[in-house]
């Protein structure tokens, strides 16, 4: 039987990285990431891995890239000026399909704001920070539990769907430390790279028939195989076809979708039968937890509908529970970012409202609660 | 039952480590606890606040609320936490300057003195604070402490802190009784 322990978010999601088979992590120290570097300088050497501190991110996140292209499974971990310096080669990641896995431990911005106050501003920037159309899927773990139960399924679909994985974790959910039991290792489900049968006649970028996602060789095995950030055809090389870099731009794209019903990922509580529903991730969530519970303590129907995919957003089922509430309520310490896609989503069968809050201070459970009655009464 | 502590000073007198034994003797006790941090940027020097929160249930909001105890050993960190306790009791340290202003309910205890005078080292002050937040709050026995106390501190310190903690254990049992 494992045994409750004292656990901190960003150790958390370093043993849960290693329980995926983390091999490789590069990075550059950031508050309030700065523990999951230290804690993989730590672990990986044990295991014959590798950690690099690199002269920055650019160089930590390109490390990551290179090692995933042997085979590794790679690893940065960084904060809010870190990761807008990643923002490149997060494409990079995206068009050449190279999985990787990029845990930013969100703080208050813009540029380096303050290194150890809470924010969740990244919101919009792990999804479109880097230029272009691009998959990417963002994972936004609640507890820290959950930091380790996401890190893995970040790397799972990451090796799965050959895309960058972030998970967006912010400094309260990275520094708490909860009372954690961690699963029996055995029953952990990883997900390994398929690699082609044979280096005769290898296309890196044709995609199989289902999935469309093509296999991985591991690079310096013998299979011929170019990569690039340009657009390219199924041999990887470069193209000045409109037309092949659309239809790749397409694919890449389809791979996240198709996959949305399957890597969605949410919890709620209290959902079924309410008036009002809050929706809300990551730390924010916690307060919001307790407010919905005080609020049904006093005879309010409230409930919580908790995002651990935020993107792809888990649209079916919010707009379910959407049509039966009267209003929504997103909490969330930026100015409003997640509450636009839940505006799109819930494309007006109930009226949606913002709770924004920027002073670094994790939400209050009664400011929460008070936009819950204030309303309803 | 919901128990909330709030231990506030100077970055470097080591409260995040005694929040963080706090919290694992609970966990050793069986309850649930959660303990959360907010510093600013430097290593040492500037505030310091640990929160943990014990309870046999399950903790949906991580930080204090409305702290049971607060334990402030600077005069900035009981200004600054002083003003917003409620309910709850304020230990500080008897270097601290007490503020009428401040209508909670307040011991003074001598604990940085106890730390380097009678254990004869001022790094262990966080440990004496630890005894006397678990002597006075009774959260857990001092056993379990004890033994929370020796799965975190380094090898060879061992007797040092036990010493220690026992000295703030019996500060907490002379203000309980006074």
């Amino acid at each position: 039987m494992p045994e409750a322990k004292l656990m901190q978010g960003n150790e958390a999601c370093t043993l849960g990285a290693l329980a995926a088979g983390l091999n490789f992590f590069a990075g550059y120290p950031i508050t309030p990431s700065t523990e999951i570097a230290e804690l993989c300088s730590e672990e990986l050497p044990k295991i014959g891995g590798k950690f690099i501190q690199m002269e920055d991110e650019i160089g930590s996140i390109a490390a990551i890239i290179g090692a995933s292209l042997t085979g590794r499974k790679a690893m940065t971990a960084t904060s809010g000026p870190g990761f807008s310096l990643m923002q490149e080669l997060i494409g990079y990641s995206a068009i050449s399909e190279v999985p990787i896995v990029i845990i930013n431990v969100q703080r208050v911005g813009p540029s380096t704001g303050m290194p150890t106050s809470l924010a969740q501003g990244d919101v919009m920037q792990a999804r479109w920070g880097t230029h272009g159309d691009h998959p990417v899927v963002v994972l936004a773990p609640g507890n820290v539990r959950e930091c380790f139960d996401l890190t893995i399924k970040a790397f799972n679909i990451a090796e799965d769907l050959r895309v960058p994985v972030i998970v967006l974790s912010d400094e309260t959910i990275g520094h708490m430390r909860e009372k954690v039991v961690l699963p029996d290792y055995k029953s952990i489900k990883v997900v390994n790279r398929k690699a082609p049968a044979t280096p005769a006649g290898y296309l890196p970028y044709k995609a199989d028939q289902d999935g469309g996602v093509p296999l991985m060789a591991p690079f310096g095995a013998g299979y011929r195989w170019h990569v690039t950030g340009l657009s390219h055809d199924e041999t990887g090389f470069p193209t000045n076809k409109g037309e092949v870099a659309g239809d790749l731009i397409k694919r890449l794209m389809r791979k996240v979708e198709k996959a949305e019903p399957v890597i969605r990922d949410y919890a709620t509580e209290s959902a079924d039968d309410c008036d009002v529903l809050v929706v809300a991730f990551g730390s924010s969530a916690m307060s919001a937890t307790s407010a919905v519970r005080q609020a049904r303590a006093q005879g309010v129907k409230a409930g919580l509908f908790r995002p651990k995919t935020i993107w792809p957003f888990p649209e079916e089922p919010l707009r379910e529970l959407a049509a039966k509430a009267k209003r929504i309520i997103v909490p969330e310490m930026n100015l409003g970012q997640l509450v636009l896609e839940i505006e799109r989503v819930v494309a007006g069968k109930a009226p949606v409202e913002r709770l924004s809050k920027v002073n670094c201070e994790l939400f209050r459970p009664e400011e929460i609660l008070k936009a819950i009655i204030g309303g309803s009464k | 039952m919901r128990t909330e502590f709030r231990l506030s000073g100077s970055g470097g007198q080591g409260l995040l480590l005694a929040g963080i034994v706090l919290a694992e003797a609970a966990i050793l006790d069986g309850k649930n606890a959660v303990q959360t941090q907010s510093y600013g940027p430097e290593a040492r020097g500037g505030s310091s606040k640990a929160e943990v929160v014990v309870s046999a249930e399950d903790i949906d909001y991580p930080k204090a609320t409305d702290p049971d105890f607060l334990l402030a050993l600077t005069n900035d960190s009981y200004k600054t936490y002083g003003k917003l306790q409620g309910k709850g009791l304020i230990i500080v340290d008897s270097s601290v300057c007490l503020d009428p202003d401040i209508k909670a309910r307040t011991v003074s205890l001598p604990i940085l003195d106890t730390a380097a005078n009678v254990i004869g080292k001022k790094v262990v002050a966080n440990i004496v604070a630890l005894g006397v937040l678990g002597g006075i709050s009774g959260v857990v026995s001092p056993e379990i402490l004890e033994k929370a106390v020796l799965n975190r501190v380094p090898k060879g310190t061992e007797e040092l802190n036990i010493k220690a903690l026992r000295a703030g254990l019996e500060l907490a049992a002379k203000a309980k009784n006074a």
